[in-house]
């Protein structure tokens, strides 16, 4: 594989976390990674929004299953983001029509979003790796 | 009779789980000349496969994995 590229569609933890322990796997593996964070995904991106993750199935159970992390030393949404982009083969793309749906600015995302893109600049950046959907 | 491996560079992953230990393995390989071999030690049972698959993804060679209590402890020799 030499391209990989994971659209996120939803807010939850596990998809946060699914799909940044698969890229920064991936760009360990020397594969050029691209997120795309779409619809609710969106919400990963904004300022403390990865803090704000809940779990899609038994959200309440959210604050629990953080504990359970810390205490079996698995890194939280947050450390994992630092540590894909830190392999500087990971890039984060923000969906351009949900930050105009949603009124979300480049400046209330984090610093780690390269850019807000259309689905056409997707395409063509994801045109001869695989994708893989997280919705 | 014991074969002594040389190691270059010595990785300490213990208590780091997926995906660090492969994360921090991939990084540090690049401090070890070409020919050197980099010693990774990991708690994590998912790096006893982890680190021979990203070895074989990126043609580095694993010489020798040493399995201890809860421990793993990997040579892996920089091809390229």
């Amino acid at each position: 594989m030499k391209k990989l590229c994971i659209v996120v569609a939803n807010d939850t933890l596990e998809n946060a976390m699914m799909s940044l322990i698969i890229a920064s796997t991936a760009a360990a593996m020397g594969v050029e990674t691209h997120i795309f964070y779409t619809f609710w995904g969106l919400n990963l991106l904004k300022k403390g929004g990865l803090e704000k993750a809940k779990l899609g199935k038994m959200s309440l159970f959210t604050g629990m299953m953080k504990s359970r992390m810390k205490a079996k030393n698995i890194p939280g949404p947050e450390e994992l983001l630092k540590a894909a982009v830190a392999t500087g083969n990971v890039h984060l793309h923000a969906c351009s029509t949900t930050a105009e749906l949603m009124n979300i600015k480049k400046e209330d995302m984090i610093p780690e979003v390269e850019d807000v893109i259309g689905a056409a600049t997707f395409l063509e950046l994801a045109k001869d790796g695989q994708i893989i959907f997280l919705t | 009779m014991s074969e002594e491996i040389r190691v270059d560079r010595v990785l300490d992953t213990s208590g780091l789980s997926c995906p660090m230990p492969v994360v921090k393995t991939a990084k540090e390989i690049s401090q070890v000349p070409v020919g050197g071999i980099l010693k990774v030690i990991a708690t994590d049972p998912g790096s006893l496969s982890d680190i021979p698959a990203w070895a074989k993804s990126q043609g580095h060679e694993v010489v020798k994995v040493e399995k201890e209590s809860g421990r793993f402890v990997f040579y892996v020799k920089r091809t390229k």
